[in-house]
């Protein structure tokens, strides 16, 4: 219970933060929208229903990938201002608590930038999906905690880094690429309706299966990369 | 006033920092008793925060150790609150909804953590107002480090660690930060019977020599002297 209620304080304050700042969700959204309308303008994907529905799906994940580590970033910076780490590490709170706090907050900032973008993704890309779009409903969330659990992760462990902009990408990509993939394959078969049905579940099941390990070993391995000196 | 006790709160033992190749701390070993004050004197670079630090349990000794009340001191967080020269607070939320928050983490409820008190009242002890609607980042550097020492009362500690508390206050302000120190130590504890143990570092050392048991001073990473200091405040 002691767990939760500290999770909770933790999410508590993030969201606040956010909302006063709107640092993370600015960030993320006009990245995202960016690179949406670029690679728009250069493939003209309305032209071709076929292609935009094939590529629609590597397009939409690597927006929110790059887009997302931006904020993943400046997440825990914020703890590093004025020292608050340090405060952290010596409250009686377990660090896990504040790690989920903060998965679960950059969850939430992010899913609502995918939110805004779907509808924008959909216009610019003229997107008829023909395969059953519910799925999305489980591939996005599923793709998304990937992402941010292990990019909160890695910027946590480049904090103290000199060039953690440059550290956290690099650290970041080579684990969530088996995710990434899972994501797009699963995506660009809800689209296209070319994969079979059996074949769009392993994919989100072998997403299932990544975000509880990944999650798993982050939680047991966070209090470590805190109070490394 | 409650007489000093001869129960160690802090024992530092051959205790020694070392980063890399400088040595921020070497061969220090001093016994801080419970129900005390204690002055910790020294130039800037001596090792006055790195000491404070290992007290805390931000960090651990690469020589010697660290006692507090007789366990290593991350074990002893709820009993342990420690004030940087960072404040230690979210500029973008107001004193209150910071000091709520921090009290909110500790382990057993909210209403433990303000056993001494809640945290407008613990932001009343320090001359500031919990209902300002400004955040802290809009503070002036006095207001700061008055919050700052509020959410380390707050917590209702037996040791408090404070690292240069006065440095952006004005003499009435010093002042002012005294008398709260001195009551807080008269506070009653359960856990500590001796009474709180107070750790402080300062620049300003005339001000608060007359509250202080003890006089600590390290130079160049050593415990130069220790003297003993009649109280009289």
């Amino acid at each position: 219970m002691t767990f939760l209620r500290h999770t909770a304080s933790h999410l508590a304050k993030d969201l606040r933060l956010e909302w006063r700042s709107r640092e993370a969700i600015n960030g993320v959204l006009f990245f995202a929208l960016l690179v949406v309308i670029v690679v728009s303008l250069a493939f003209d994907p309305t032209s071709n229903p076929t292609l935009a529905r094939e590529i629609a799906g590597g397009i939409l994940w690597i927006a929110i990938l790059f887009a997302s580590i931006t904020a993943l970033n400046g997440s825990w910076l914020r703890e590093q201002r004025n020292g608050v780490l340090d405060a952290q590490r010596l409250a009686p709170s377990a660090p896990s608590a504040l790690f989920l706090g903060k998965v679960l907050a950059n969850f939430l900032f992010v899913s609502v930038v995918e939110l805004v973008l779907a509808p924008v993704f959909a216009v610019f890309y003229n997107l008829h999906p023909l395969g059953d779009t519910r799925l999305l409903a489980l591939i996005l969330p599923l793709g998304t905690w990937a992402l941010v659990v292990n990019g909160t992760f890695f910027a946590a462990l480049s904090l103290r880094a000199r060039s953690r902009e440059l550290l956290l990408p690099l650290l970041l990509l080579p684990v969530i690429l088996p995710a990434l993939l899972g994501s797009i394959q699963a995506t660009a078969g809800v689209l296209t309706a070319e994969l079979d049905a059996g074949y769009i579940n392993f994919w989100i099941r072998a997403l299932l299966a990544y975000d509880i390990i990944f999650t798993t070993v982050s939680l047991l391995l966070f209090g470590v990369v805190l109070n490394a000196e | 006033m409650t007489p000093p006790s001869t129960a160690p709160a802090i024992e530092i033992t051959d205790a020694a920092r070392i980063f890399g190749s400088f040595a921020a701390l070497r061969h220090c070993s001093a016994t801080i008793l419970a129900g005390t004050i204690t002055l910790l004197l020294g130039e800037n670079g001596a090792g006055k925060s790195t000491l404070l630090r290992l007290i805390a349990g931000l960090g651990t000794p690469s020589r010697g150790s660290v006692r507090v009340f007789g366990e290593a001191p991350h074990l002893l967080r709820s009993r342990v609150a420690y004030v940087s020269h960072s404040t230690m607070l979210y500029d973008e939320l107001t004193a209150l909804e910071n000091l709520r928050y921090f009290a909110s983490l500790q382990s057993a409820g909210p209403q433990c953590a303000c056993s001494s008190g809640s945290p407008e009242m613990a932001l009343r002890a320090v001359g500031l107002d919990p209902h300002l609607s400004r955040p802290v980042g809009q503070f002036s550097q006095g207001m700061r480090q008055r919050t700052a020492l509020a959410r380390a009362l707050q917590t209702d500690p037996d040791l408090l660690l404070l690292d240069e508390p006065f440095s952006n206050l004005d003499v009435a302000g010093v002042r002012g930060m005294i008398d709260l120190l001195l009551d807080f130590r008269t506070w009653p504890s359960k856990s500590s019977p001796a009474g709180r143990t107070i750790l402080l570092t300062t620049h300003q050392a005339d001000l608060v020599r007359p509250i202080a048991d003890v006089t600590l001073t390290l130079r160049d990473g050593v415990l130069a002297r220790e003297e003993s200091v009649r109280r009289s405040a």
